[in-house]
């Protein structure tokens, strides 16, 4: 008796070989009418795959050379930037429909659910307009650097992407997290994979100048210049407020480039801010300004949008920072197990205040607790990879991942998050995630209080 | 230059990469801005109304502007929820004196609206400036701006019909904003420093705390939540949306896969590319070989030109057009071979 639980998880497709000689004689002879038949007897036969394999020589993948291996292959450069394999089709950025009206204002989803490791690639990446996004020239494009008034800042600039360039680099790897990423969970379940409860997330090897260089150049008095506006050259010349402390850490800069190459259009090409560990809104995209100023300046994105409302009423403004979170991401929502079995259940974390130091992941709703696997180098404000070993008995269950930062920070649940900021926050949801599975092996989007 | 002077000036250049920079480090890149340059690009608006250009506009002249630049997407009183939220409505007069939204705690908005929300006037005077109309943004000029910004106010019941904004009275409109006192920074997620060293924030403490208990964390796991059934089909095929290999596939949604009918294949191209000819000949340029335009070219008046091809195809040849040899196809059938020379000759389409 073979225990099916020490076997790897297998495929619930016709067995192959399923046809005699006989019937294969018969197709050949343009009797096609029982093979119907033939697939419902497979389908009825799934109990014993094994069974049907031990009665046929072997898989025809390996007794019968395929194309690849018997015909020359495409020469180099045929794609000169390449492309993804034409089987990698489905797993594509999406949007969610009835989120936003028109594309001009809205989001993109990255597919965490097929993505690997912690690098998204840069055409996967979640996209978040708000005027849609712009193609700029690089030569044409400028960084102007100002004081709100002259004794802030000694001598506004303007660098050309020649001279910033030129300029000392880094290359850091960061995640980038929408501060509306699972917002639309906030109230109750509402939409059913991965890719929508958590892909307005990313993260990439960004290269630039820190942003502390470029405000030294200009001569900056850091005693009275407190915050910094960063702002965008597209239609939107979106806005934001940052701390001057975190530009005098080192941690914002100015990059052009992303995973290797130069950022993509849709990510800012060919300049945007990085602001690590803070809501990707801050990261202006088509960077063309920074302004030192001694006060906060309440934009649009952090007096109307971007504020969240706690049950007294009040918004928090300038809330920034996303705090430490983690998901997992296979299996998840509206996937399929195929089979009982051994699973590798992965997943991601980050947190905005630094290092990922333990992910749990537990397998019963959250009364029991395992340590994850962590995957590393385990980066500052990066995501992070966990692994760990599952082996599914086919009864339900329910998944759930939960992050501890370096700061001691223990991500919480949405009972806990709720009893706090209410459920009418629409940012900065970072509640445990749980996945139902059921006997079926279909897993759904539940939430446990 | 003396060795000894140069490897001075290198420890020099050094010593300076990565202490403090001094103002001027970066020689010759980057250049002063002009003053004309700064106020082309400084636009911003802040809360203290500094950067607000000099300008008025009254509720009248802000209807006009609005009905023709705005209330395609925002309806013509601020209301539609067409294409954005509401701009307007929400507040009631007793908002005004509190500042304070009540709507906002007793939860008997249906929908939060720009003026429900937003605590400084300054914001929509910038935003309106800078990102408006939506598809012509840093059209309107600033007596557009204001006069949108009367009407709007207006619309709010905050100023009456004949009121006329102006940068002389921002201050005074700011102190009857509905939810003027309506935000707070008492908060854990703001980067910077604390509001005791001058900051915004609480200095980075979290609102909610949660432990890392491993064993027997609770008595029963409480489902606060599941996915409705329209939601689980509200984003279309979910088996669409995983690859078809690996250890799960994606769920099926839809129902049955819908029968996928490939376009219309070419038998020739395919075979070319198949058998590895198109390694070698671009249809419209050379490659090792000579693209089958040039092939067209030179056989296409030759009577015998089918006949004659496939016979160089099956058996190969060298020279003539160039050094590269074309290696033989005996392995290609005759029947084969005649469809593809066909299809060369008659353009490789």
């Amino acid at each position: 008796m073979v225990d099916v639980l020490k076997q790897p998880g297998r495929l619930k497709h016709a067995p192959e070989n399923f046809l005699s000689e006989a019937q294969v004689k018969a197709v050949a002879a343009g009797r096609r009418d029982f093979l119907r038949k033939s697939f419902m007897a497979a389908g009825a036969t799934l109990a014993m795959p094994l069974a049907a394999r031990a009665a046929s020589e072997g898989d025809r993948n390996i007794l019968e050379l395929p194309e690849w291996s018997t015909t020359l292959g495409k020469p180099v450069a045929t794609n000169p930037y390449g492309m993804p394999s034409r089987f990698e089709s489905q797993l594509l950025r999406r949007e969610s429909p009835g989120l936003a009206r028109v594309g001009g204002a809205s989001v993109s989803f990255a597919p965490l659910q097929g993505l690997f490791g912690i690098i998204t690639p840069s055409g996967l990446h979640f996209e978040r307009h708000h005027q849609g996004w712009q193609d700029v020239d690089p030569a044409r494009h400028r960084l102007m650097i100002n004081g709100s008034d002259d004794s802030l800042l000694k001598k506004p600039k303007v660098y050309s992407m020649d001279e910033l360039m030129r300029l000392p680099s880094v290359s850091r790897i960061h995640f980038i997290e929408c501060g509306a990423n699972t917002g639309l969970e906030w109230g109750n379940v509402a939409v059913p994979t991965v890719q929508y409860t958590h892909g307005m997330l990313s993260c990439s090897e960004f290269t630039g100048v820190p942003l502390k260089l470029l405000l030294e150049d200009c001569g900056v008095d850091y005693k009275k210049a407190r915050y910094v506006l960063a702002e965008g050259a597209d239609g939107s010349s979106m806005t934001r407020t940052i701390p001057m402390e975190m530009v005098e850490s080192g941690e914002v800069f100015v990059a052009y480039g992303q995973n290797g190459e130069m950022l993509r259009p849709e990510n800012g090409y060919p300049l945007r801010l990085i602001v690590p560990g803070v809501q990707g809104v801050s990261w202006v995209k088509w960077l063309r300004r920074i302004e030192v100023g001694d006060k906060p300046y309440a934009t649009k994105d952090e007096a109307v949008h971007y504020i969240d409302l706690q049950p007294n009423g009040l918004h928090r403004q300038y809330s920034s920072i996303q705090e430490a979170k983690s998901v997992i991401t296979s299996p998840s929502g509206g996937q399929t197990l195929l089979d009982k079995g051994f699973y590798n259940v992965t997943g991601l974390a980050w947190s905005g205040r630094g290092r990922i130091k333990q992910v749990d992941v537990s397998f019963d709703g959250g009364i029991n607790w395992q340590t994850a696997r962590i995957e590393g180098p385990v980066q500052n404000k990066a995501l992070t990879r966990f692994n760990i070993n599952w082996v599914w008995d086919g009864k339900p269950a329910i998944l759930q991942s939960r992050a501890i930062d370096e700061t001691g920070y223990v991500q919480p649940s949405y009972g806990q998050l709720r009893k706090v900021r209410g459920t009418k926050s629409i940012y900065h949801n970072n509640a445990i995630q749980s996945w139902k599975v059921i006997e079926s092996g279909e897993v759904t989007n539940v939430q446990v209080l | 230059m003396s060795r000894f002077s140069k490897s001075v000036l290198v420890l020099a250049l050094f010593g300076v990469s990565t202490a403090a920079l001094p103002f001027d480090n970066f020689k010759g890149v980057g250049r002063q801005a002009t003053p004309a340059e700064v106020k082309a690009w400084d636009i911003d608006v802040r809360p203290d109304f500094k950067g607000l250009p000099k300008g008025k506009g009254n509720v009248e002249r802000g209807q006009e502007v609005f009905e023709e630049k705005c209330a395609s997407c925002h309806g013509s009183f601020g209301e539609s929820n067409e294409v954005f939220t509401p701009l307007a409505g929400g507040t009631t007069k007793d908002d005004i004196k509190t500042g304070r939204v009540k709507g906002l705690s007793s939860g008997e908005l249906p929908q939060r609206t720009t003026f429900t929300k937003v605590a400084t006037i300054s914001t929509v005077f910038d935003y309106i400036q800078r990102a408006m109309p939506w598809t012509a943004p840093k059209s309107l000029k600033p007596d557009d701006v204001y006069a949108i910004l009367a009407y709007l106010l207006n619309l709010q019941e905050i100023v009456p019909g004949d009121f006329e904004l102006s940068d002389k009275n921002m201050g005074d409109v700011q102190k009857l904003l509905p939810n003027r006192n309506g935000m707070t920074t008492d908060h854990g997620m703001w980067p910077g420093a604390s509001a005791k060293k001058g900051g915004i924030g609480n200095g980075g403490t979290p609102d909610v705390k949660n432990t890392a208990c491993m064993k027997n964390c609770k008595s029963e796991v409480l489902i606060g939540s599941t996915l409705p059934d329209y939601a689980r089909t509200a984003h279309g095929e979910l088996a669409d949306q995983y690859r078809s290999f690996g250890p799960v596939r994606g769920t099926r949604t839809l129902g049955a896969p819908a029968a996928t009918t490939k376009p219309a294949a070419n038998p020739a191209m395919e075979m070319a590319t198949k058998n590895g000819c198109m390694a070698c000949h671009g249809v419209n340029n050379k490659i090792v070989g000579p693209g089958y335009n040039e092939v067209l070219a030179r056989y296409k008046d030759q009577p015998d030109a089918e006949d004659r091809l496939v016979t160089k195809v099956k058996a190969g040849g060298q020279g003539v057009w160039g050094a590269v040899p074309m290696p033989p196809n005996g392995h290609l059938k005759d029947e084969d071979l005649k469809t593809l020379v066909k299809w060369i000759l008659s353009g490789a389409k």
